[in-house]
């Protein structure tokens, strides 16, 4: 695969990450939409755009692909899309970065969908 | 040129005779003629009467999936739910040479997931306390134990992955893939029910939210219901619908090593090392790993699968080093976030749906039949497949098997 930072890669050095999607606002969309963004899939036969991860050098970038034919079409960095700051509105006063040194953006409140889930996470660590 | 007379006197009798023209209309219309599609016919026909059943099939019978898996039958899953829905499967293959008068060469052996590190040893601990609750026969053993029961296997420390432990579950077991579904196939075919391969599902007709109709390559037909049980192919599927699925479609490669003399009676799985491997009836070695890295619609192999492969198999067993690989494959599977199947009604009216088996489906096929049918022919969930309708996706409330179906299929 060509990655635009590293050139040409054994593409066992790349790790797919899911169809480039819009992000509902998490603030203010709907249980549902927030349902279908985290589990729903597009899943094309044929030419997709996706979001691709160079391991080694921990880079991220924009690929487009055939999925009937394994092709790789395109590659190029992801600010050729995302060239604008995403502002969500914020429901609640943000919560404060000077208690403890939380690293949360202000006004981003993503909610846990997996909270409930009938099985831990991270005890499969045979995966 | 050969003359008729000079043909065998008595050909081998067909399963099921060949397919006739469509009909115009049919009570019930299956897509995907894999084993999940055969085997609901056959208990729709046998159990429920429901005879005017088409399964429609794009290509060769049992072509996909089916004709592709590793055949590992197991019930000792994560969650309850998943527990008792793969024993009552499980306890219908048991049976299923039986009641279908065909061998499927079911074969008990003795399933082992091998534990290499701390974290998977207590998933094994998990499984099969939550098994034992339920009555599923399950233990986690340690080396000396699995010493006694393959030993074959590499229990040396000395290995960048030592054997801890593993999750012991007798009733594992393998089948013939082609059987199980020509046994479905031959017994619906003799109740009624009309097999068509060569005929895909390019559409459907959808009025006011109910389904009326499928468009074929080979015409047009009416029909009361439809299940679509089509593995890799279920988005595009369901997308004729309108629906939308939790599935990605991945591939999953297998290979078989030239056949030797029987040594490997129980199926050896190694989570942590994303390899499995059973030795089949004719004598060869069936060995998989973990799933593609990324999505495709095609069942191309890579070398990189099979390096990987080799590198971890060689380490659980050395001496396999000099055997060849006679043959290797790969099948489209339709994978979930949860590691469940999608199973059950969907919002379009009497369209009904048996997709996300992703990499462990085989074992489900009498399960799913049996289920499936009851559900088409009375209209009511049955409570074993409730947990994995589509909708529990926006209840938040999936069924969770990825730390037992992972690797282990
Ligand atoms: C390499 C590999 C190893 C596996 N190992 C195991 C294992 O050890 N244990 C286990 O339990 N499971 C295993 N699985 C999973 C298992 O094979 C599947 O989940 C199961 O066989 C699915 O059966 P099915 O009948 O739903 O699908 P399939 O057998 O794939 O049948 C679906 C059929 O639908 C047809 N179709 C598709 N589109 C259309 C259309 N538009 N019109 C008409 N027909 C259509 C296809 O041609 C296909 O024949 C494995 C899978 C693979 C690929």
């Amino acid at each position: 695969m060509p990655c635009p930072l590293n050139g040409w890669r054994n593409i066992t050095e790349f790790a797919c990450g899911g169809e480039v999607i819009d992000v509902p606002d998490p603030t203010s969309c709907s249980d549902r939409a927030w349902a279908d963004y985290l589990f729903m899939e597009n899943n094309v036969r044929g030419v997709v755009r996706e979001w691709w991860l160079h391991v080694p050098s921990s880079y991220w970038f924009i690929a487009e692909r055939n999925t009937a034919t394994d092709e790789i079409l395109k590659t190029y960095p992801a600010d050729e899309i995302f060239n604008q700051q995403v502002d969500y509105p914020s429901p609640r006063p943000s919560p404060s970065r000077v208690e403890g040194g939380n690293l949360s953006l202000p006004g981003k409140i993503i909610p846990s969908p997996l909270e409930g889930e009938a099985q831990g996470k991270g005890e499969d660590g045979e995966i | 040129m050969l003359k008729k007379s000079s043909l065998p006197l008595s050909l081998p009798a067909r399963h099921f005779s060949g397919q006739g023209r469509l009909k115009s209309r049919y009570d019930v219309v299956i897509i995907g003629g894999g084993g999940h599609g055969l085997a609901t016919a056959c208990y729709l026909a046998g159990d429920y009467g429901v005879t005017d059943v088409a399964v429609l099939e794009k290509g060769y019978l049992a072509g996909g999936n089916t004709a592709r898996n590793t055949t590992i039958i197991r019930s000792n899953y994560l969650t309850p739910e998943g527990v008792a829905f793969y024993e009552e499967s499980r306890k219908l293959f048991a049976g299923l040479s039986n009641k279908l008068d065909f061998n499927v060469l079911y074969s008990e052996r003795g399933h082992l997931t091998l534990a290499h590190t701390d974290a998977a040893l207590r998933t094994a601990r998990w499984r099969a306390e939550v098994n034992k609750h339920l009555g599923v026969d399950s233990e986690l053993v340690f080396p000396d134990e699995i010493a006694k029961l393959c030993p074959q296997l590499n229990l040396s420390p000395d290995v960048r992955y030592p054997i801890l432990g593993a999750l012991y579950h007798p009733p594992g077991a393998i089948a013939r893939h082609d059987a199980v579904a020509w046994a479905y196939a031959r017994r619906a075919a003799a109740l009624g029910v009309e097999i068509h391969t060569q005929t895909e599902v390019t559409g459907l007709k959808i009025e006011n939210g109910k389904v009326t109709g499928v468009k074929t390559r080979r015409g047009d037909i009416a029909c009361g219901k439809v299940l679509q049980a089509v593995a890799g192919m279920s988005s595009e599927v369901a997308r004729m619908a309108g629906i939308k699925l939790p599935v990605k479609t991945i591939p999953l490669q297998a290979c078989v090593s030239e056949p030797v003399k029987p040594f490997l009676d129980p199926i050896i799985v190694s989570g942590s090392l994303h390899v499995y491997v059973s030795q089949s009836a004719r004598g060869e070695l069936v060995m998989g790993a973990a799933a593609d890295p990324y999505p495709l619609y095609s069942t191309r192999s890579t070398l990189e699968f099979k390096e990987e492969l080799m590198m971890h198999l060689l380490e659980l067993f050395p001496f396999v080093g000099g055997l060849k690989i006679l043959r290797q494959w790969a099948g489209m599977a339709d994978m979930t976030p949860d590691f469940s199947p999608v199973m059950g009604l969907t919002p379009v009216e009497n369209y009904y749906i048996d997709a996300g088996w992703g990499t462990w489906g085989f074992k489900a096929t009498p399960v799913c039949g049996k289920r499936l049918a009851e559900l088409i022919a009375t209209g009511e969930v049955p409570e074993l497949i409730k947990p994995f309708e589509l909708a529990r996706f926006h209840r938040f409330q999936q069924v969770g098997e990825r730390g037992a179906a992972a690797v282990g299929h």
